[in-house]
């Protein structure tokens, strides 16, 4: 019997705070009412940013340890990837204050905070009841937050072909842990022992459950109509923090569970992200519509980290984090700049975009900012991002993946520029944009500036975020 | 002859079995109940291979797997059917064939 300490505690740490948080929520739902009800979104973008600096300050992990039975591991890995989820938890909050069906309503910022709990179980889990656990608690709130808008049947159709995909590839997902358990007698994440067909199945059978949340060819299929149909800032953590949850389940899994036949589910990965990347580039290249075209971008941007997945070694991995920072700064941003177009303008298309550079010159900065560092270039954090998961492919001798993914963002590059063309270059019919201004509210101004800041930061100054995702890497090896 | 002296193999068999109509359910079938109910089929055919694989070793953790999935399908299936419901007020269908107001 193992006795309760503190070490039990720390671990779950930001678990504990996010469940208290989230019933603090739904109380205030209660007490507060009318006009007041805004300020649910400042208690959980406040509470949240509290709870980071908290774990950032007290929930520190020290050597790596189980804990829990072995149902959890407390490493920098997790610890890593649960800053990542509350970032993105933060930016979302504040994005869903001013779509006026969300933020009346305490039930989606408490969905919000129960699959931000999700995923931080996701990345430290360590055994296969808990992993398909957290998997769960993420997606069921997220299929009821892609679907929240009940009276748009857009949205009750994104929520309900989220679920469909997702409740689909969770099942195949289970039945590759009943052979998993079956063939090495344990639930707990330990080293497979079998021969290779097998263990192939088994990469097999998961890489379907887990390319659904990372969204990579092809099993892709929802992402552009789920995030077309729901909530522009639902879509824009699902494009982010879902997806680097889905990494970090894979990183765990493969390299715990798999790492005597690196070669071959690293080869399996390699075709994989060779085809999410120009799948999700080419259809991105014919969008009409922002959010859409954002989605096939997720898409690709998926390949481009799977490259760092396939090198499977500490700099591969460490770039992996890296880039899911990076990306969900960046992309979060992106969303947060749909989103507040979307509300004031009643438009996702990208027609509709014009002459926003004299409409809203701010937000046509933070679009530039934004959709520059998506396509990899300097100074943003995107340029580094992609630099360290070509190396990484490079220095294990992926060669021509590396160049794939470079032929890739060159294609990117251009319908990113597309847009910008858009925004910077057409004017709006009757060139009278003066009179149609796109107004910011507080909670956009703040999280877009805070957005823009820091992919300016991570790509200027990335040493130091280097750093902890090595360390945070090294747990893996 | 009793149930536990069956190979395991026959489990594992008839739970392969369950799995592959419970995805030719999924992709053939255009019914969203129908499709829910197939996916109930694969959850259950992972339900018994562990129910099965926990036998074979003498443990419990298999059989505990089962009850966190049963749990977690009836959530799921209670989302799911809250937004058929939502879906059938506005299409008064539930053929997954119509639902294609998103689309390119």
């Amino acid at each position: 019997m193992t006795a309760y300490n503190s070490t039990m505690i720390l671990a779950i740490l930001p678990e504990i705070l996010l469940l208290v948080l989230g019933v603090l929520v739904l109380l205030f739902d209660v007490v507060w009412k009318g006009e007041k009800r805004r300020a649910l979104g400042w208690l959980t973008a406040g509470g949240t940013a509290l709870i980071s600096i908290v774990t950032l300050l007290i929930g520190r992990p020290g050597e790596p340890q189980s804990v829990f039975g072995g149902m959890l591991r407390f490493d920098w890995l997790g610890f890593a990837f649960k800053q990542i989820f509350l970032l993105g938890a933060i930016a979302t909050a504040l994005f869903m204050m001013d779509i006026e069906k969300l933020s009346r309503r305490g039930q989606a910022y408490a969905l919000l905070l129960t699959a931000t709990l999700g995923m931080s179980l996701m990345a430290s889990a360590a055994d296969l009841v808990m992993l398909y656990l957290a998997i769960e608690t993420t997606s069921i709130p997220l299929y009821v937050l892609a679907g929240f808008l009940l009276d748009d049947d857009r949205s009750a159709e994104a929520g309900f072909k989220y679920l469909l995909f997702g409740a689909m590839t969770s099942a195949v997902l289970l039945y590759g842990f009943s052979l998993l358990y079956g063939f090495t007698g344990t639930t707990s994440l330990t080293s497979f022992v079998g021969s290779l067909p097998l263990a192939l199945g088994l990469v097999f059978l998961i890489v379907v459950g887990l390319g659904f949340k990372i969204s990579a060819v092809p099993f892709h299929f929802w992402a552009p109509d789920t995030y077309e149909g729901s909530p522009t800032p639902v879509a824009g953590f699902l494009s982010t923090a879902s997806k680097a949850a889905g990494f970090a389940v894979l990183l765990r899994l493969f390299l715990t569970a798999f790492p005597q036949f690196v070669e071959q589910w690293a080869a399996v990965l390699a075709v994989l992200a060779t085809v999410t990347m120009t799948v999700g580039n080419l259809l991105a290249l014919a969008q009409k519509n922002i959010k859409r075209l954002l989605a096939y971008s997720s898409i690709a941007h998926a390949g481009y980290i799977l490259i760092g997945v396939v090198a499977a070694s500490k700099l591969g991995v460490a770039s992996v984090i890296f880039y899911l920072i990076a990306y969900l700064l960046t992309n979060l941003a992106a969303f947060g700049i749909a989103a507040a177009f979307g509300r004031a303008a009643g438009s996702d298309e990208i027609a509709s975009y014009a002459g926003l550079s004299r409409r809203s010159p701010g937000l046509a900065f933070a679009m530039l900012v934004a959709f520059l560092s998506l396509a990899g270039m300097p100074p943003f954090g995107g340029f580094i991002a992609k630099v360290l998961v070509f190396t990484a492919a490079v220095e294990t001798g992926w060669v021509w993946l590396a160049v794939v993914g470079v032929v890739n963002s060159i294609i990117g590059l251009y319908y990113y520029l597309t847009v910008l063309k858009v925004v910077y270059l057409y004017r709006m019919e009757g060139e009278n944009e003066e009179q149609y201004p796109i107004p910011l509210t507080r909670p956009y101004a703040l999280a877009l500036t805070t957005l823009s800041i820091a992919i300016l930061v991570i790509g200027v100054l990335f040493a130091p975020w280097f750093d902890s995702a090595s360390l945070a890497a090294l747990n893996l090896f | 002859m009793m149930a536990g002296t069956l190979p395991i193999s026959y489990y594992l068999g008839l739970s392969a079995l369950l799995f592959t109509l419970g995805v030719l359910g999924v992709l053939i079938r255009r019914n969203a109940l129908v499709i829910f109910m197939s996916v109930e089929l694969m959850l259950n055919a992972g339900n018994l291979a562990f129910v099965a694989f926990a036998r074979m070793y003498d443990m419990l953790n298999g059989q505990i797997f089962v009850f966190f999935v049963m749990a977690v399908a009836a959530a799921e299936v209670a989302v799911g059917l809250a937004l058929i419901v939502a879906i059938f007020k506005t299409k008064r269908s539930i053929d997954v064939d119509q639902m294609n107001s998103l689309k390119g």
